[in-house]
């Protein structure tokens, strides 16, 4: 495979690993506190000091910026683990075994599908609460459908081919030709999906954080900053010019690496 | 003739089927209502009398389709908070939703067609990478964060507009139009995107297939093949995906609006979101997810009119 050739696949690749050592260091150690309050250094414009500038509280953002990008980072992980998970689980069973289940599910999955994510998770929000948790899950729940559809198509193609029947034949049991015979001929197209479902998961967060409903203070995602950082738009404009950067770098990183991984499964 | 009726038919029992979750789903909402319409001064009788007149001590199914009915005829319930009809509250408003979002999917098909076909056509390995590392680009910029970047830089820096300063459509339509450009285009520029990047390839790969080289060998000229063979098929999965987009961009301005403070139905689902107002958020949800069925909808029926195919089939 030259996907290690393909510049969009590298860009994203570099610009994933800066950004993943980045946040995972923000976990441990950041160069201000973020949530120390200083009113001397309040609303300070960009400087060797503070890389983004200050806030209206006199926090830096930049350090702010990165714990986050790993509160929004991680919420975006989870997500798209729940979503796997269970969409590989409902993907593989629908695919592999059909019937009247395959269909009813596959409509179910259709039409969630057609809605906007963030317009069900308004709705899941509304009648359920809001925070971190409920997002993840809400989010979680909406990102299945899109993983079991693709996981499905798979799963239906293999199941006629020859070393599927030779599996059978050699008696191999059915969860064990459905998840270690099969599962593996996925990964070429559940990749993409994985990094497409992780942006899109990053923005949907953003986006109910921004509304209000997401990640409630004192804990702070990319979403919420930007929320507060609007307020602040005539007066600290880095704020919001930097919380925003963090998100387009962030999506922008794993939007390059999927159509590397894309342009390359293509070509073979 | 006969499929256009059973197309009718499933879109009705879609919509039924939509309005029969979205009613459901705020059945199961924890707590009573009444007891916050009550308040502190609530005593078990005031609460039972409350419920039985506002007929909560009934069926579900019954109260479902007593809704429906009082839905369809225009009837949307009354609001928890500021008692008073949920169709008065969104008679202004709803206008102004619409409107943001019929520019912005306006702006998206005439922006992104003509570009989509002009990078189609181009074959060069430049153009290519200009055009995906654009589409990257934008796809990767939320709407809400273009639309802060257009507050600031139209705004603030070169003030050609207030932020904050929006007039109705009902007193100046144009200014009202005006305002809503930016906070469309800020929906739109995503879309476009995508847009593009999905109908480029679609043009290409026709643009491999055999009917044309036939076509050109009948002597046929380069548009006369992407108009008359080309783009028709092309354009199917880019209808389908335009459809998409139409949902997108109309749940979109829930965001956008609050971006832009711009009184329209976003601003006030949030608001009653946050006082637990469920007839104000239950009647937005199902006019937003009639309007996305509707679009699917017609979309289908497009495609039915462009493809031969399904029509026979």
């Amino acid at each position: 495979m030259k996907i290690r050739k393909n510049a969009y696949f590298v860009t994203g690749g570099i610009l994933s690993g800066i950004l993943m050592a980045v946040i995972l260091t923000g976990f441990f150690w950041t160069p201000y506190s973020t949530t120390a309050m200083n009113a001397a250094e309040k609303m300070k414009a960009p400087s060797f000091r503070h890389l983004l500038g200050t806030d209206n509280f006199g926090r830096d953002v930049f350090s702010r910026v990165v714990s986050g990008a790993g509160t929004s980072f991680l919420i975006a992980l989870m997500v798209v683990a729940i979503g796997c998970f269970f969409g590989i689980l409902i993907g593989s069973l629908c695919g592999y075994y059909g019937g009247i289940a395959d269909l009813v599910l596959m409509r179910i999955c259709d039409t969630i599908t057609a809605f906007p994510a963030i317009l069900l998770a308004l709705v899941i929000i509304s009648v359920v609460g809001g925070g971190s948790g409920n997002i993840v899950i809400a989010l979680g729940i909406l990102f299945i459908p899109s993983f079991a559809r693709v996981v499905r198509t798979q799963f239906a193609v293999c199941r006629s081919q020859n070393y599927i029947s030779s599996a059978k034949l050699m008696g191999v049991s059915g969860p064990r030709i459905l998840f270690f015979h099969i599962l593996p001929n996925t990964f070429s197209v559940l990749l993409p999906s994985v990094t497409i479902g992780f942006n899109n998961a990053v923005l949907a967060e953003a986006g109910m954080s921004f509304l209000g409903i997401g990640i409630q203070p004192p804990q702070a995602s990319l979403g919420s900053m930007l929320k507060d950082s609007q307020t602040y738009l005539r007066s600290a404009p880095w704020y919001a010019l930097g919380t925003g950067l963090a998100v387009v770098l962030l999506v922008l990183a794993f939007s390059l690496l999927s159509e590397g991984i894309q342009q390359g499964s293509r070509r073979q | 003739m006969k499929q256009l009726g059973k197309k009718l038919f499933t879109l009705i029992i879609t919509l039924l089927i939509v309005s029969l979750l979205a009613f459901l789903a705020f059945q199961i909402i924890p707590g009573d209502p009444t007891t916050k319409m009550l308040g502190t001064n609530a005593t078990p009788e005031k609460a039972a009398q409350l419920r039985s007149q506002l007929g909560l001590d009934r069926p579900v199914f019954v109260r479902y389709f007593e809704w429906l009915l009082h839905f369809v005829r225009g009837d949307l319930g009354i609001s928890y908070t500021y008692k008073m009809q949920v169709s008065e509250m969104l008679s202004d408003k709803l206008p102004i939703t619409v409107l943001l979002t019929v520019l912005s999917f306006l702006l998206t098909v005439l922006i992104a067609i003509p570009l989509g076909i002009a990078a189609g056509r181009i074959k060069n390995r430049w153009v290519d990478h200009a055009v995906l590392i654009a589409d990257q680009l934008l796809m990767a910029i939320p709407p809400f964060f273009f639309g802060i970047l257009a507050c600031f830089l139209f705004g603030i820096i070169f003030r050609f507009f207030t932020p904050g300063n929006f007039i109705p459509p009902s007193e100046d339509l144009g200014a009202s139009l005006s305002y809503l450009l930016l906070p469309a285009l800020s929906l739109a520029l995503p879309r476009i995107a995508m847009t593009v990047k999905m109908l480029r390839g679609s043009i290409q790969d026709e643009l491999t297939q055999n009917y044309v080289y036939t076509a050109r060998s009948r002597g046929l000229s380069q548009w006369g093949i992407l108009r008359r063979h080309v783009l028709r098929n092309a354009m199917i999965p880019v209808i389908t995906f335009l459809a998409v987009s139409a949902a997108e961009i109309m749940t979109g301005t829930i965001i956008i609006e609050q971006v832009f403070t711009i009184p329209g139905v976003g601003r006030l689902l949030l608001s009653s979101i946050g006082s637990r107002d469920f007839p104000v958020v239950q009647a937005i949800v199902v006019i937003m997810a009639a309007w996305i069925v509707i679009v699917n909808f017609a979309a289908d029926l497009l495609n039915f009119l462009i493809d031969p195919r399904r029509r026979a089939g």
